[in-house]
């Protein structure tokens, strides 16, 4: 019974560090996200319409990357990718929206 | 009812494009929105911002008043603006009648630039034809010269020409563009503060309505702990609302000063301001 116990433990702890392995980012899961984040943030900047908390997200992303913890600095240029994307698409859709607020 | 907005949108667009964009009508609705919804304050007090919305404040304020916390940069900016460049030249050689009294003229459109050129612009370019290197647009220098110079107007009335020259039409408009679009996480227009929320609460602070915002320029800002240019009112602006702020002095913050300013035509200048 008790070596059962240990078998079924000792089966769950593989299961649980193959689990991790699978999903554990790497230095160019983290290349491949920042590439895509900067192209993001590069495309609003020519809008001049960035927001800090991109940049604040893409900072974090390098730290985290230049600690060796690519979970976290996958996670941080995933969401300064979608930042930089709403404010595309701000600027997009305020190119003609700016214009119902005009007082008239 | 999308379609309809973005028939109407596109509507709007081709009917600027087309060429009717009219300064002067927009300078008509813009005061008849203000006076309308303030109908208890004088014309001339909104250059007084928060001042003018909110009697516990104006309080504070004759009180503050009584020792100027921008007096100290009045001093320092009169002492640089009389202070001779190392070629004998003062600032008062680069600006018609030696820089007394002429704040309420800027901004202007300069037809040989094509844009818009704004009194710090002008003391920087100024620097520059004497042999100095360029103020910094948003710190303590640059914050003392506009003040002493702003203070020389007082009372003058502000006198923004827009040109019969199309560029100046489109400087104008990208202004109007810029006060009007909502930018930054928080999706914040500078007219949502200053003309949606005019006179309302955010937080703690009183939001001053558009009309006359740029009168009282440069501004000592207790928030600050000290003196502040327009540029550092808008780069700060746009930082509250989660926006990466321009470069200093870039041409849409020139063309926004441009709009306002214009808007502002006929009200009195107040600078230099204190503001909570």
């Amino acid at each position: 019974m008790c070596r059962f116990a240990v078998i079924r433990l000792a089966a769950a702890a593989l299961l649980a560090a193959s689990a991790t392995a699978a999903f554990a980012a790497t230095a160019d899961d983290f290349k491949t996200a920042f590439a895509k984040t900067e192209a993001a943030n590069k495309a609003a900047a020519a809008l001049k319409n960035q927001w800090t908390t991109t940049a604040d997200a893409l900072k974090a992303a390098r730290a985290a990357a230049a600690a060796g913890k690519f979970d976290e600095a996958v996670k941080d240029a995933q969401q300064a990718e979608a930042l930089a994307n709403a404010s595309i698409a701000q600027a997009k859709e305020q190119a003609a929206a700016w214009q119902q607020a005009v007082i008239h | 009812m999308l379609i309809a907005v973005a028939a109407a949108a596109l509507g709007a667009q081709a009917a600027r494009a087309a060429g009717t964009v009219d300064p002067q009508a927009d300078f008509k609705a813009f005061r008849a929105y203000f006076t309308k919804r303030f109908p208890n304050v004088p014309l001339n007090d909104f250059v007084n911002g928060p001042y003018s919305m909110d009697a516990g404040l104006r309080k504070q304020w004759i009180e503050i008043d009584a020792f100027p916390p921008y007096q100290f940069a009045l001093d320092k900016g009169k002492q640089m603006f009389e202070t001779p460049f190392p070629n004998g030249k003062t600032y008062a050689d680069c600006f018609p009648n030696k820089g007394i009294g002429i704040r309420q003229n800027y901004p202007y459109f300069d037809a040989k630039s094509g844009e818009v050129i704004t009194l710090d612009v002008a003391l920087n370019q100024c620097r520059q034809r004497n042999g100095q290197p360029p103020l910094d647009y948003t710190k303590d220098d640059m914050a003392a010269l506009t003040a002493y110079m702003a203070y020389t107007s007082r009372g003058k009335p502000f006198d923004i020409k827009i040109p019969d020259d199309p560029r100046a039409l489109a400087a104008y408009q990208k202004g109007e563009e810029y006060f009007y679009t909502r930018r930054g996480q928080l999706n914040f227009s500078c007219a949502s503060c200053h003309v949606q929320s005019a006179g309302e609460h955010i937080r703690t602070e009183v939001l001053a309505p558009a009309l006359g915002l740029v009168a009282a320029l440069p501004i000592y800002r207790s928030e600050w702990g000290g003196m502040g240019t327009t540029s550092r009112r808008l780069t700060s602006c746009n930082s509250q609302v989660r926006a990466v702020p321009l470069k200093p002095e870039d041409e849409q913050y020139r063309d926004v000063e441009y709009y306002l300013s214009y808007m502002s035509n006929g009200l009195p200048i107040s600078g230099p301001g204190a503001r909570p």
